[in-house]
């Protein structure tokens, strides 16, 4: 994942980042796998300055797909500090960058969400059930906003 | 052109780094050849 060089650039942009082997640091693999509950490789966590981890990523994923990941986590650290306008639009993000990858259905469900937090338009859950009826109509996340329609 | 990423060993400095910067940390548990 990382040798790609859209992932190192992504990466180095928008991350710290700290890298544990199993063999090289056995002892802050240990240490960090306990306090996070991180028992297998590769593992990826998005935490955010006070320690609270924001995203995880557990095993292998093609580029596209880590890619569009990191973005989600960001989004989601977006969210989780109620910045709802900046989460709306990194969720957005991911849904125009990364359309046909996993994180594209639960991405466009959070912007929804996260422009009714920030307006609290009902119609902002109503738009993005309506939304799925056109795409992602098999996802997991199309079931969670049939409620909204 | 893409750069190599700089990767820490220091969890806790990065923390301290990422709340400077406004960013996250990237905490890559790795069992992948150094």
């Amino acid at each position: 994942m990382y040798p790609n060089p859209a992932v190192a650039d992504f990466v180095t942009r928008h991350f710290v980042p700290v890298r544990v082997h199993v063999k090289e640091n056995a002892d802050a693999f240990r240490t960090l796998g306990d306090r996070f509950n991180a028992h297998w490789t590769p593992t990826t966590l998005l935490v955010d300055g006070s320690g609270t981890e924001r995203h995880r990523i557990e095993g292998f994923l093609p580029a596209d797909e880590f890619l569009s990941q990191l973005a989600l986590g960001l989004a989601k650290a977006a969210f989780a500090r109620q910045d709802y306008a900046a989460a709306e639009r990194l969720y957005r993000d991911v849904v125009e960058k990364f359309p046909n990858t996993d994180s594209a259905p639960e991405a466009q469900y959070w912007a929804g969400v996260s422009k009714y937090r920030a307006t609290n338009d009902a119609g902002a859950l109503k738009a993005t059930g309506q939304a799925f009826r056109e795409r992602y109509q098999d996802s997991t996340w199309a079931k969670k906003a049939s409620v909204w329609t | 052109m893409a750069q190599d990423i700089q990767w820490s060993r220091d969890f806790e400095a990065a923390l301290g780094s990422a709340k400077e910067k406004g960013k996250l940390v990237l905490l890559d548990f790795s069992a992948a050849p150094m």
